[in-house]
């Protein structure tokens, strides 16, 4: 009961958002909250993965271009079918393609889940760097795939994608992606992964059965990377295979780093912080670049466990009282 | 410091970057005409993003020299955005140009994949936008706010399979391509189009990804076929160095290329390799076109070096935008007016919808790339240019109109 | 056949510029386990440091072998200079956090370098002066090679060796092989690791320069970005013969460039920088080592 009260209560808050903002932010704003909320969700995801089980993952760009394309050619065939189909029998225009568009995303998020999986069977044998470079080899593969295909444009890009995805998709994809952290984190199958992540052979000596618990933090990781990519398709109508370069992993990477691994509020903040920062920087252009891995650097070697660590931000540490160690966390 | 206070310290500092960042935005009425100008100042691309920036800045600076930077009273700003020669950030900039700075028109891009993704914002702002060298027909496309002073892809495809068939009278030729360049597929399946049609064959296509540095797989496969000459419909970054290759492998017969070619830097890499080759342009430099030749001036003393054909382009649309925009200041004062009113406003819209309709009126402007005509689809209209390259010269071949 | 060879030949050559930057790589894995994806980008400095000196002294006007060497000695400590202040201020603090921020500091200095590059050097491709004067090969049935590729493939040889020797045979080697088991073993036998860490990364980012002026002098164009793409199927070279050994590195590599161009020759080229990776995925599912490196079981 509570959790449907909550979901109303948030759906409430999204549509509010949603009718409300634009009115108050110009166009150019609110882009760039739809990409922070994008953002939040890859580095939410990427954090199931590298923060709280430990596994070591540069290739969610790989996983966000096959969500985006895999969403944005269920659109371009059947999805637009559908809506029309939907309005015809009378249903209005939003609630059509705002369904169609969930069921987009649920099959992109899939696809990239079951590449995912894939991706997290070699996990089983390597460990570390080794599968830090097979997680890029298979971010290039992937890039290099779609630039072959040439049913989704190869380099010319997919152009005439719906532009369904708004604030209020965005907004959802957020709470769900947190939702299912913050829960994971606090039940039995969270805390299997924070004991791999803090030592595998212990953990398996306690008879967590790590194998499937690495796939399966691939899986979600994967899934939600799809989900996001699959919003940023129809939010900005054109996809090009360009977006999903070795940089865009880096950057969602950076943002897990710079949140403290493991933390699902770090994530969210460093999301924001990096996809704002370099906006703030644009009037030095050229510098901009070079200002942010500057800052890279200087926050890895003052901070190397990132802005929380392992903590979360909640109201009771905002009220100044003695933080509380996240579950998991190593003493 | 405890680590808390630390913690806390960072979240301020994010908040206060916020705030600044919320602060900085707003368009408000001005006493200046802000034209927007987005491109790959970094990135993979950055070199068309700086010759665009360049050769825009050659405009600007004839402008101040002569009018005080000043069009009809009003202090004529460019603002420069970066789009790492990425699209999803060419949405962003374009949006915050609109927006946030509130231009009047933009001017950009190079690749017709980022500008794709910038032109629907631009047509559904209301804002008119200037693509300096975006060849792929798709992009003037999207709506009628969207112009392009250079020719199109089809039409340089059909250009260079004529020029290859009736000039040379070649039948059997080989193509490589850029996979990772939307300009370098889609000119390479209208050349091929085109050269079928014309009754030639295409023995081999290969590809590679810009950046690549090693060409000779590619180049020893396309040998094994005996092309009668190789075509390359690719930027320069790469030419040069496939010539070289090319020629140590033995492979003798003339290279053919696109606008993509035209740079200082490709004789340069390519050397002596790449004489007895071709390749289609929009200028040839060795012309006497005294407006070319004023514009070459400028931008060697500018810049120290030559500019290439994406510089020239630019230029010519920053100068395009220019006239439309001193045009609508002399004959419609009222609407040249609201052209400095608030980004957004209804006075706003009817006078960039008036600077529309005098930009696509442009009729016989002498452009340093040749005479520009908007056609009624908003393209420039041009002939192209055969360039031959002859004991490291550039020499002009032929003119073939469209 | 002649085709085949000709590829072949193509891919040995290729395959050695890989080999060249895959010894760098290497090398600084085994004593730090650190993927410094910043070599890349020191073999791009490399290369323009050779160019700036090539113009400075008039050797590109000049070639001689004499300028050759004096440009190619400049680089190199050019480079090994870089290489000790990249060590000293961005990877010496981290070495003690978790591997993960070691690697997004590497990342930070690799995305420094690069737009720094951008910054300098100009974005814009520059042309590489002829300091040896290229000519053909012929090596009989139409297959040709350049004598700069000859030159390239002699060279990683010789480096190989001559690296092998030091890690074997000196001092220095000794202490090198002693940290890359144990940092804290090595200390406590009176072992300067910091020492012995920079004079690995000196020594890497000196490879590394090397290979940025041969491979400039074989495909004369260089740009700020060059590094990116070689310097990351260098590290895959690596990895593929065997991270931390040395005829591992080079053998990797010539793996690699090999596979390249048959795949360009016989497949499709658009799968070119595909292979790579498909070749790294199953390598390190068949056999995690590489193809030369020993199996260690992972401590607890």
């Amino acid at each position: 009961m509570r959790r449907i009260l909550w979901l109303v209560v948030v759906i409430a808050l999204l549509v509010a958002l949603d009718m409300g903002l634009p009115r108050v932010l110009n166009p150019y704003l609110l882009q760039i909250l739809v990409l922070c909320g994008i953002n939040v969700i890859l580095a939410v995801s990427l954090n199931l993965i590298n923060g709280f089980t430990g596994q070591f993952s540069i290739g969610h760009a790989g996983f966000m271009a096959i969500g985006a394309y895999t969403s944005a050619m269920f659109s371009l065939t059947v999805g637009r079918g559908w809506v029309s189909a939907l309005t015809a029998a009378g249903m209005p225009d939003a609630v059509a393609s705002g369904a169609t568009l969930l069921v987009a995303l649920l099959a992109g998020g899939a696809l990239s889940a079951v590449a995912g999986y894939l991706v997290g069977l070699p996990s089983l044998r390597l460990r570390g760097d080794y599968l830090a470079i097979v997680t890029l080899g298979f971010g290039e593969i992937i890039r290099v795939l779609i630039l072959n295909i040439d049913a989704v444009g190869g380099a010319r890009g997919l152009p005439g994608i719906p532009g369904w995805a708004d604030l209020f998709w965005v907004g959802l994809g957020v709470v769900a992606v947190i939702a299912l952290s913050r829960n994971l984190a606090h039940s039995t199958h969270g805390r299997a992964l924070f004991a791999i992540r803090d030592d595998e052979v212990a953990a398996e000596a306690l008879g967590v059965d790590t194998t499937s618990y690495k796939v399966l933090a691939f899986v979600l990781g994967a899934f939600f990377a799809g989900v996001a990519g699959g919003l940023f398709a129809h939010f900005l109508s054109y996809l090009n295979p360009n977006s999903f370069t070795f940089i865009k992993s880096i950057e969602v990477i950076a943002m897990v780093v710079l949140g403290g691994m493991g933390s699902i509020s770090g994530s969210v903040v460093a999301a924001l912080l990096l996809t704002l920062l370099p906006e703030v920087l644009r009037p030095v252009k050229e510098y901009r670049m070079v200002i942010y891995s500057l800052m890279l650097i200087v926050l890895m070697i003052t901070r190397p466990q990132g802005l929380l660590g392992t903590r979360e931000l909640s109201l009771d540490w905002l009220r100044r009282k003695r933080a509380r160690p996240a579950p998991g966390t190593s003493v | 410091m405890t680590s808390d206070t630390r913690v806390r310290l960072t979240l301020l500092w994010f908040l206060l970057v916020a705030a600044t960042f919320a602060l900085g935005c707003g368009g408000s009425a001005t006493e200046e005409l802000v034209i927007g100008e987005f491109g790959s100042l970094t990135g993979n691309d950055a070199t068309f993003g700086q010759s665009t920036k360049n050769g825009v800045q050659v405009a600007i600076d004839e402008l101040n020299a002569a009018k005080q930077g000043k069009i009809g009273g009003l202090k004529v700003r460019v603002v420069v955005e970066d789009d790492q020669g990425r699209a999803e950030e060419a949405a962003t900039v374009v949006q915050k140009l609109i927006n946030s700075d509130g231009v009047v028109a933009v001017l950009g891009e190079v690749a017709s994949s980022r500008s794709l993704a910038a032109a629907p914002l631009c047509q559904n702002a209301g804002v008119p936008m200037i693509t300096p060298s975006s060849t792929n027909p798709r992009v003037t496309q999207v709506g009628d706010y969207i112009f392009r002073m250079c020719f199109l892809d089809d039409f340089q495809g059909q250009v260079m399979a004529k020029f290859a068939s009736g000039e040379l009278k070649l039948t059997r030729v080989a193509v490589l391509k850029d996979i990772r360049q939307d300009y370098s597929v889609g000119l390479a399946q209208y050349f091929t189009e085109a050269f079928k049609q014309l009754g030639g064959t295409i023995v081999i296509e290969q590809s590679f990804s810009s950046g690549d540095q090693d060409f000779r797989a590619q180049l020893t496969a396309i040998k094994a076929k005996n092309p009668q000459a190789v075509i390359l419909p690719i930027y320069y970054t790469e030419a040069g160095l496939i010539g070289r290759q090319a020629r140590e492998l033995g492979i003798t017969v003339p290279l053919i290329g696109s606008d993509g070619w035209e740079s200082e830097q490709l004789i340069q890499i390519g050397g002596e390799a790449l004489n007895g080759c071709y390749y289609v342009n929009h200028w040839a430099l060795d012309q006497p076109d005294p407006k070319l030749q004023e514009f070459l001036t400028k931008y060697r003393t500018a810049h120290k070096s030559d500019p290439d054909a994406i510089g020239g382009l630019a230029y010519d649309a920053a100068n395009v935008l220019f006239a439309s925009l001193e045009r609508l200041a002399e004959q419609d004062p009222e609407s040249f007016k609201g052209l400095s009113s608030k980004a957004g406003t209804e006075a706003r819209r009817a006078a960039t919808k008036k600077l529309r309709d005098l930009i696509a009126t442009t009729t016989n402007y002498p452009g340093a790339t040749g005479v520009i005509t908007l056609d009624e689809n908003r393209n420039a209209s041009k002939p192209a240019v055969v360039i031959g390259i002859e004991g490291g010269k550039k020499v002009y071949k032929a003119s073939i109109s469209p | 056949m002649s085709e085949f060879l000709q590829q072949l030949v193509n891919g040995i050559t290729w395959g050695s510029v890989y080999a060249l930057i895959a010894l760098g790589y290497t090398m600084v894995y085994g004593i730090l386990r650190l993927i410094n994806f910043a070599h890349g980008d020191v073999y791009m400095l490399g290369a323009f440091f050779g160019f700036y000196t090539a113009r400075a002294l008039g050797i590109a006007q000049h070639p001689s072998p004499f300028g050759a060497i004096l440009v190619l000695l400049a680089a190199m400590a050019g480079c090994g200079l870089v290489g000790y202040v990249i060590e000293r201020l961005a990877y010496k603090p981290v070495r003690r956090s978790s591997r993960l921020a070691a690697l997004i500091t590497a990342i930070g200095v690799s995305l420094l370098i690069e737009n720094a590059g951008i910054l300098l050097f100009g974005a814009d491709p520059k042309f590489f002066p002829q300091i040896i004067p290229s000519h053909n090969v012929a090596l009989g049935g139409g297959v040709t090679i350049s004598n700069q590729q000859i030159i390239i493939l002699v060279v990683s040889l010789v480096l190989m060796g001559a690296l092998r020797f030091i890690v074997l045979y000196t001092r220095v080697g000794k202490a090198m092989r002693a940290v890359s088991h144990s940092h804290t073993a090595a200390a406590l036998m009176g072992i300067s690791v910091n020492r012995i860490v920079s004079f690995t990364f000196v020594l890497g980012s000196m490879l590394a320069a090397a290979a940025g002026v041969l491979v400039a002098l074989q495909n004369p164009k260089i740009e700020p970005l060059m590094g990116i793409m070689p310097g990351l199927k260098a590290f895959v070279a690596a990895v593929l013969g065997g991270i931390g050994n040395i005829p591992g590195a080079v053998l990797g590599g010539l793996v690699m460039g090999i596979a390249e161009v048959m795949v360009v020759g016989y497949l499709s080229p658009t799968y070119r920088d595909a292979i790579a990776f498909v070749l790294l995925i199953l390598i390190l599912l068949l056999r995690p080592a590489g193809i030369l490196g020993s199996s260690a079981t992972e401590k607890v």
